[in-house]
Protein backbone atom coordinates (compact mmCIF):
# COMPACT_ATOMS: atom_id res chain seq x y z
CA UNK A 1 0.00 0.00 0.00
CA UNK A 2 1.09 3.38 -0.82
CA UNK A 3 3.20 5.14 2.22
CA UNK A 4 1.20 8.35 1.55
CA UNK A 5 -2.14 7.00 1.90
CA UNK A 6 -0.79 5.01 5.06
CA UNK A 7 0.28 8.59 6.59
CA UNK A 8 -3.01 10.47 6.00
CA UNK A 9 -5.44 8.13 7.47
CA UNK A 10 -2.66 7.42 10.83
CA UNK A 11 -2.65 11.65 11.27
CA UNK A 12 -6.22 11.64 10.46
CA UNK A 13 -7.10 9.12 13.08
CA UNK A 14 -4.36 10.40 15.46
CA UNK A 15 -6.05 13.70 15.30
CA UNK A 16 -9.99 12.57 15.75
CA UNK A 17 -8.26 10.80 18.60
CA UNK A 18 -6.64 13.77 20.30
CA UNK A 19 -9.76 16.29 19.20
CA UNK A 20 -12.36 13.79 21.17
CA UNK A 21 -10.33 13.09 24.25
CA UNK A 22 -9.98 16.94 24.43
CA UNK A 23 -13.22 17.82 23.84
CA UNK A 24 -14.09 15.73 27.26
CA UNK A 25 -11.44 16.84 28.93
CA UNK A 26 -13.51 20.36 28.35
CA UNK A 27 -16.55 18.10 29.14
CA UNK A 28 -18.32 19.53 25.51
CA UNK A 29 -18.45 16.03 24.81
CA UNK A 30 -19.83 13.60 27.41
CA UNK A 31 -17.94 9.93 27.43
CA UNK A 32 -20.91 7.96 26.88
CA UNK A 33 -20.55 9.73 23.50
CA UNK A 34 -16.84 10.09 22.74
CA UNK A 35 -16.51 5.92 23.52
CA UNK A 36 -18.59 5.19 19.84
CA UNK A 37 -16.20 7.79 18.20
CA UNK A 38 -13.12 6.92 20.23
CA UNK A 39 -13.78 3.50 19.13
CA UNK A 40 -14.04 4.56 15.60
CA UNK A 41 -11.01 6.28 15.23
CA UNK A 42 -8.65 3.59 17.32
CA UNK A 43 -10.00 1.05 14.15
CA UNK A 44 -8.81 3.23 11.69
CA UNK A 45 -5.71 3.47 13.27
CA UNK A 46 -5.37 0.28 14.01
CA UNK A 47 -5.76 -0.98 10.71
CA UNK A 48 -3.55 2.08 8.99
CA UNK A 49 -0.98 0.62 11.11
CA UNK A 50 -1.28 -3.24 10.80
CA UNK A 51 -1.47 -3.46 6.61
CA UNK A 52 -1.83 -7.06 7.05
CA UNK A 53 -5.23 -7.17 8.49
CA UNK A 54 -6.22 -4.40 6.36
CA UNK A 55 -4.64 -6.48 3.02
CA UNK A 56 -6.63 -9.72 4.93
CA UNK A 57 -10.01 -7.89 4.90
CA UNK A 58 -10.04 -6.74 1.63
CA UNK A 59 -9.27 -9.63 0.18
CA UNK A 60 -11.99 -10.73 2.19
CA UNK A 61 -14.75 -9.03 0.87
CA UNK A 62 -12.75 -9.14 -2.98
CA UNK A 63 -11.60 -5.15 -2.75
CA UNK A 64 -8.70 -5.21 -5.07
CA UNK A 65 -6.83 -1.95 -3.74
CA UNK A 66 -6.84 -2.52 0.51
CA UNK A 67 -6.67 1.58 0.69
CA UNK A 68 -10.35 1.78 -0.11
CA UNK A 69 -11.22 -1.29 2.71
CA UNK A 70 -10.67 1.64 4.56
CA UNK A 71 -12.94 3.83 3.75
CA UNK A 72 -15.38 1.13 3.35
CA UNK A 73 -14.91 1.01 7.30
CA UNK A 74 -14.55 4.82 8.00
CA UNK A 75 -18.29 5.00 6.36
CA UNK A 76 -19.20 2.07 8.66
CA UNK A 77 -18.38 3.90 11.62
CA UNK A 78 -20.20 6.86 9.96
CA UNK A 79 -23.13 4.86 9.88
CA UNK A 80 -23.44 3.95 13.00
CA UNK A 81 -22.74 6.81 14.33
CA UNK A 82 -25.68 8.42 12.92
CA UNK A 83 -27.86 5.67 13.52
CA UNK A 84 -26.77 6.23 17.09
CA UNK A 85 -27.26 9.75 17.08
CA UNK A 86 -31.19 8.93 15.87
CA UNK A 87 -31.82 6.79 18.76
CA UNK A 88 -30.80 9.47 21.18
CA UNK A 89 -32.53 12.07 19.30
CA UNK A 90 -35.80 9.87 19.83
CA UNK A 91 -35.06 9.77 23.15
CA UNK A 92 -34.70 13.20 24.18
CA UNK A 93 -37.53 13.83 22.09
CA UNK A 94 -39.77 11.51 24.65
CA UNK A 95 -38.03 12.64 27.74
CA UNK A 96 -38.34 16.60 26.23
CA UNK A 97 -42.01 15.65 25.82
CA UNK A 98 -42.56 14.24 29.29
CA UNK A 99 -41.26 17.32 30.42
CA UNK A 100 -43.93 18.95 28.67
CA UNK A 101 -46.58 17.13 29.75
CA UNK A 102 -45.76 17.42 33.51
CA UNK A 103 -44.74 21.28 33.14
CA UNK A 104 -48.37 21.61 31.62
CA UNK A 105 -50.25 19.75 33.99
CA UNK A 106 -48.22 21.15 37.35
CA UNK A 107 -49.43 24.88 35.31
CA UNK A 108 -52.87 24.76 34.92
CA UNK A 109 -53.35 23.15 38.53
CA UNK A 110 -51.45 26.47 39.95
CA UNK A 111 -53.70 28.78 37.67
CA UNK A 112 -56.85 27.01 39.65
CA UNK A 113 -55.88 25.01 42.41
CA UNK A 114 -59.89 24.13 42.85
CA UNK A 115 -60.42 23.08 39.73
CA UNK A 116 -61.79 19.84 38.88
CA UNK A 117 -60.77 18.92 42.96
CA UNK A 118 -62.48 15.65 44.18
CA UNK A 119 -62.31 13.43 46.97
CA UNK A 120 -60.11 10.77 44.80
CA UNK A 121 -57.23 13.12 44.92
CA UNK A 122 -55.77 12.51 48.06
CA UNK A 123 -55.68 8.76 47.69
CA UNK A 124 -53.78 9.15 44.43
CA UNK A 125 -49.98 9.46 44.24
CA UNK A 126 -48.87 10.44 40.61
CA UNK A 127 -47.44 7.44 39.34
CA UNK A 128 -43.80 7.77 37.81
CA UNK A 129 -43.10 7.66 33.80
CA UNK A 130 -39.94 6.30 34.36
CA UNK A 131 -40.75 2.59 33.27
CA UNK A 132 -41.77 4.12 29.88
CA UNK A 133 -38.07 5.14 28.98
CA UNK A 134 -36.73 1.89 30.83
CA UNK A 135 -38.71 -0.13 28.67
CA UNK A 136 -37.39 1.55 25.26
CA UNK B 1 -69.35 7.63 45.74
CA UNK B 2 -70.02 7.79 41.87
CA UNK B 3 -67.30 7.10 39.11
CA UNK B 4 -65.13 10.24 38.85
CA UNK B 5 -65.37 10.51 34.84
CA UNK B 6 -63.27 13.29 32.60
CA UNK B 7 -64.13 14.72 29.07
CA UNK B 8 -60.20 15.27 27.54
CA UNK B 9 -60.51 18.20 24.35
CA UNK B 10 -57.26 18.27 22.42
CA UNK B 11 -57.52 21.38 21.07
CA UNK B 12 -54.98 22.88 18.08
CA UNK B 13 -55.98 26.44 17.39
CA UNK B 14 -59.77 25.53 16.91
CA UNK B 15 -60.89 29.15 18.67
CA UNK B 16 -63.70 28.90 16.58
CA UNK B 17 -65.41 25.78 17.58
CA UNK B 18 -63.86 25.32 20.96
CA UNK B 19 -66.33 27.37 22.92
CA UNK B 20 -69.57 25.60 21.38
CA UNK B 21 -68.39 22.42 21.64
CA UNK B 22 -67.43 22.72 25.42
CA UNK B 23 -71.27 24.74 25.77
CA UNK B 24 -72.59 21.38 24.41
CA UNK B 25 -70.77 18.78 26.66
CA UNK B 26 -71.72 20.78 29.79
CA UNK B 27 -75.28 20.46 28.48
CA UNK B 28 -74.91 16.67 27.60
CA UNK B 29 -72.68 15.78 29.97
CA UNK B 30 -73.48 17.51 33.59
CA UNK B 31 -71.94 14.93 35.67
CA UNK B 32 -68.00 14.65 33.51
CA UNK B 33 -65.38 16.95 34.26
CA UNK B 34 -64.08 18.16 31.55
CA UNK B 35 -60.48 19.62 30.70
CA UNK B 36 -59.24 21.21 27.39
CA UNK B 37 -55.50 20.48 26.10
CA UNK B 38 -54.96 23.44 24.20
CA UNK B 39 -51.66 21.79 22.60
CA UNK B 40 -49.97 25.30 21.91
CA UNK B 41 -52.28 27.06 20.09
CA UNK B 42 -51.29 30.35 18.34
CA UNK B 43 -55.06 31.74 18.40
CA UNK B 44 -57.31 32.33 21.82
CA UNK B 45 -58.25 28.81 22.28
CA UNK B 46 -57.39 28.60 25.97
CA UNK B 47 -58.89 31.81 26.59
CA UNK B 48 -62.11 30.90 24.81
CA UNK B 49 -62.53 27.33 26.19
CA UNK B 50 -61.32 28.85 29.55
CA UNK B 51 -64.18 31.38 29.35
CA UNK B 52 -66.51 28.86 28.54
CA UNK B 53 -66.07 26.96 31.42
CA UNK B 54 -63.38 24.37 31.44
CA UNK B 55 -60.00 23.41 32.96
CA UNK B 56 -57.26 24.54 30.27
CA UNK B 57 -54.11 22.85 30.46
CA UNK B 58 -51.44 24.55 28.16
CA UNK B 59 -48.46 22.68 26.60
CA UNK B 60 -45.91 24.76 26.58
CA UNK B 61 -45.27 23.85 22.65
CA UNK B 62 -47.03 21.72 20.15
CA UNK B 63 -46.37 18.22 20.97
CA UNK B 64 -48.63 17.00 18.13
CA UNK B 65 -51.88 14.74 18.75
CA UNK B 66 -50.22 12.05 20.40
CA UNK B 67 -48.58 14.21 23.46
CA UNK B 68 -51.66 16.20 23.70
CA UNK B 69 -54.19 13.39 24.31
CA UNK B 70 -51.52 11.84 26.35
CA UNK B 71 -51.31 14.61 28.76
CA UNK B 72 -55.29 14.10 29.06
CA UNK B 73 -54.49 10.33 29.82
CA UNK B 74 -51.48 11.42 32.56
CA UNK B 75 -54.44 13.99 34.19
CA UNK B 76 -56.55 11.52 34.42
CA UNK B 77 -54.32 9.09 36.16
CA UNK B 78 -53.06 10.83 38.16
CA UNK B 79 -56.56 12.43 39.12
CA UNK B 80 -57.50 9.02 39.67
CA UNK B 81 -60.45 8.97 37.34
CA UNK B 82 -62.43 6.00 36.17
CA UNK B 83 -63.45 6.89 32.56
CA UNK B 84 -62.15 9.17 29.99
CA UNK B 85 -63.82 10.34 26.72
CA UNK B 86 -61.94 11.66 23.78
CA UNK B 87 -63.75 14.66 22.27
CA UNK B 88 -62.51 16.53 19.28
CA UNK B 89 -62.08 20.16 19.82
CA UNK B 90 -63.81 20.79 16.36
CA UNK B 91 -67.24 19.58 16.75
CA UNK B 92 -66.99 16.56 14.51
CA UNK B 93 -68.30 14.32 17.69
CA UNK B 94 -71.77 14.27 19.13
CA UNK B 95 -71.41 14.74 23.01
CA UNK B 96 -74.71 13.11 23.26
CA UNK B 97 -73.39 10.01 21.54
CA UNK B 98 -71.16 9.54 24.84
CA UNK B 99 -74.10 7.77 26.64
CA UNK B 100 -74.29 5.36 23.80
CA UNK B 101 -70.41 4.31 24.32
CA UNK B 102 -70.92 4.02 28.04
CA UNK B 103 -73.94 1.52 27.56
CA UNK B 104 -71.30 -0.48 25.05
CA UNK B 105 -68.53 -0.40 27.32
CA UNK B 106 -70.76 -1.82 30.27
CA UNK B 107 -72.52 -4.60 28.90
CA UNK B 108 -69.22 -5.62 26.54
CA UNK B 109 -66.37 -4.96 29.45
CA UNK B 110 -64.40 -3.63 26.98
CA UNK B 111 -61.48 -1.34 27.69
CA UNK B 112 -61.81 1.49 24.87
CA UNK B 113 -64.94 2.15 22.96
CA UNK B 114 -64.62 3.72 19.95
CA UNK B 115 -67.23 5.81 17.91
CA UNK B 116 -67.02 4.26 14.32
CA UNK B 117 -68.33 6.22 11.18
CA UNK B 118 -68.87 2.96 9.44
CA UNK B 119 -70.37 0.56 11.46
CA UNK B 120 -74.17 2.64 10.77
CA UNK B 121 -76.50 1.38 8.30
CA UNK B 122 -78.20 3.05 5.51
CA UNK B 123 -76.93 5.55 3.15
CA UNK B 124 -77.05 9.05 5.67
CA UNK B 125 -75.12 7.33 8.02
CA UNK B 126 -72.07 7.08 5.62
CA UNK B 127 -69.42 9.29 6.71
CA UNK B 128 -69.27 12.14 3.93
CA UNK B 129 -65.07 11.98 3.47
CA UNK B 130 -63.11 12.27 0.49
CA UNK B 131 -62.38 9.11 -1.38
CA UNK B 132 -59.12 9.18 -0.27
CA UNK B 133 -58.93 9.09 2.78
CA UNK B 134 -61.75 6.82 3.65
CA UNK B 135 -59.93 4.57 1.21
CA UNK B 136 -56.93 5.02 3.67
CA UNK B 137 -58.92 4.27 6.77
CA UNK B 138 -60.42 0.83 4.67
CA UNK B 139 -56.86 0.29 4.54
CA UNK B 140 -55.96 0.17 8.45
CA UNK B 141 -59.58 -1.48 9.13
CA UNK B 142 -58.70 -4.45 6.99
CA UNK B 143 -55.16 -5.17 8.19
CA UNK B 144 -56.23 -4.29 12.23
CA UNK B 145 -58.95 -6.22 11.65
CA UNK B 146 -56.97 -9.27 10.12
CA UNK B 147 -54.42 -8.47 12.84
CA UNK B 148 -57.24 -8.68 16.06
CA UNK B 149 -59.22 -11.45 14.09
CA UNK B 150 -61.92 -8.98 15.58
CA UNK B 151 -64.01 -6.33 12.87
CA UNK B 152 -62.59 -3.03 13.00
CA UNK B 153 -64.17 -0.28 10.63
CA UNK B 154 -62.96 3.21 11.59
CA UNK B 155 -59.70 2.84 13.46
CA UNK B 156 -58.62 6.36 12.86
CA UNK B 157 -61.86 7.56 15.18
CA UNK B 158 -60.52 9.67 17.95
CA UNK B 159 -63.76 9.64 19.13
CA UNK B 160 -63.25 7.24 22.28
CA UNK B 161 -63.80 6.24 25.83
CA UNK B 162 -61.75 4.27 28.00
CA UNK B 163 -61.88 2.76 31.26
CA UNK B 164 -59.23 2.77 34.24
CA UNK B 165 -57.17 0.00 32.65
CA UNK B 166 -56.50 1.83 29.29
CA UNK B 167 -55.78 4.76 30.88
CA UNK B 168 -53.35 3.85 33.35
CA UNK B 169 -51.44 2.22 29.96
CA UNK B 170 -52.16 4.97 27.52
CA UNK B 171 -50.51 7.29 30.64
CA UNK B 172 -47.63 5.83 30.24
CA UNK B 173 -47.06 4.61 27.21
CA UNK B 174 -49.10 6.49 23.71
CA UNK B 175 -48.12 6.96 20.12
CA UNK B 176 -46.91 10.35 19.08
CA UNK B 177 -48.15 11.32 15.79
CA UNK B 178 -51.23 9.66 13.96
CA UNK B 179 -51.61 7.78 17.16
CA UNK B 180 -55.13 6.68 16.87
CA UNK B 181 -54.59 3.65 14.26
CA UNK B 182 -51.46 2.01 16.90
CA UNK B 183 -53.59 2.26 19.74
CA UNK B 184 -55.95 -0.38 18.56
CA UNK B 185 -53.20 -2.46 17.75
CA UNK B 186 -51.11 -1.65 21.27
CA UNK B 187 -54.64 -2.73 23.58
CA UNK B 188 -54.93 -5.62 21.50
CA UNK B 189 -51.42 -6.78 22.21
CA UNK B 190 -51.94 -5.34 26.26
CA UNK B 191 -54.89 -7.88 26.16
CA UNK B 192 -57.34 -5.18 26.30
CA UNK B 193 -60.41 -5.27 24.58
CA UNK B 194 -62.06 -2.78 21.93
CA UNK B 195 -65.31 -2.21 20.89
CA UNK B 196 -67.35 0.15 18.16
CA UNK B 197 -70.10 1.37 18.13
CA UNK B 198 -72.05 3.17 15.32
CA UNK B 199 -72.05 6.99 15.87
CA UNK B 200 -72.18 10.17 13.08
CA UNK B 201 -69.75 12.90 13.08
CA UNK B 202 -70.25 16.10 11.66
CA UNK B 203 -68.13 17.83 9.07
CA UNK B 204 -65.56 19.64 10.66
CA UNK B 205 -67.22 23.12 11.39
CA UNK B 206 -64.17 25.62 11.82
CA UNK B 207 -60.05 24.86 11.51
CA UNK B 208 -58.66 22.23 9.58
CA UNK B 209 -58.06 18.07 9.89
CA UNK B 210 -54.72 17.49 11.55
CA UNK B 211 -53.73 15.56 8.50
CA UNK B 212 -53.37 17.59 5.71
CA UNK B 213 -53.47 16.47 2.09
CA UNK B 214 -49.75 16.54 1.37
CA UNK B 215 -49.24 14.87 4.70
CA UNK B 216 -51.73 11.67 3.90
CA UNK B 217 -48.87 10.32 1.92
CA UNK B 218 -46.44 10.15 4.78
CA UNK B 219 -49.30 9.77 7.26
CA UNK B 220 -50.12 6.40 4.75
CA UNK B 221 -46.69 5.25 5.38
CA UNK B 222 -45.98 5.92 8.86
CA UNK B 223 -48.73 4.47 10.39
CA UNK B 224 -47.97 1.12 8.06
CA UNK B 225 -44.67 1.00 9.24
CA UNK B 226 -45.76 1.64 13.16
CA UNK B 227 -48.53 -1.30 12.34
CA UNK B 228 -45.85 -3.82 11.30
CA UNK B 229 -43.05 -3.18 13.99
CA UNK B 230 -46.04 -3.22 16.10
CA UNK B 231 -46.74 -6.54 14.97
CA UNK B 232 -42.89 -7.75 15.70
CA UNK B 233 -42.93 -6.27 19.84
CA UNK B 234 -43.78 -9.28 22.02
CA UNK B 235 -47.11 -9.48 23.04
CA UNK B 236 -46.91 -8.50 26.74
CA UNK B 237 -49.85 -8.82 29.53
CA UNK B 238 -50.67 -5.39 30.72
CA UNK B 239 -48.77 -5.25 33.91
CA UNK B 240 -51.58 -2.39 35.55
CA UNK B 241 -54.04 -4.03 38.14
CA UNK B 242 -58.36 -2.50 37.78
CA UNK B 243 -58.76 -0.81 40.46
Amino acid sequence: MDKRIQIVTLLAALLLVILVIELVRRRRLSERYALLWLFSAFAILGLSVWQGLLEKISKLIGIAYPPTALFLVAVVFILLLLLNFSTVLSRLQDETRILAQRLAIIEAEQAEPEALVGAADEAQQPVSQHDQLADD
Amino acid sequence: MAERKLVVIPAYNEAGSVGEVIEEIHAALPDWDLVVIDDGSADSTAKTASKAGAHVIRTPFNLGIGGAVQTGFIFARDRGYERMVQIDGDGQHEPLAVAALESEMATSQADMVCGSRFLGEGEHDRYPAPISRRTGIHIFAFLLSAFLRQRVTDPTSGFRLYNRRAIELFASDYPHDYPEVEVVLMLHQHRLKMKEVAVQMHLRTEGSSSISSGKSAYYMVKVLLALFVGLLRARKAQPVTDS
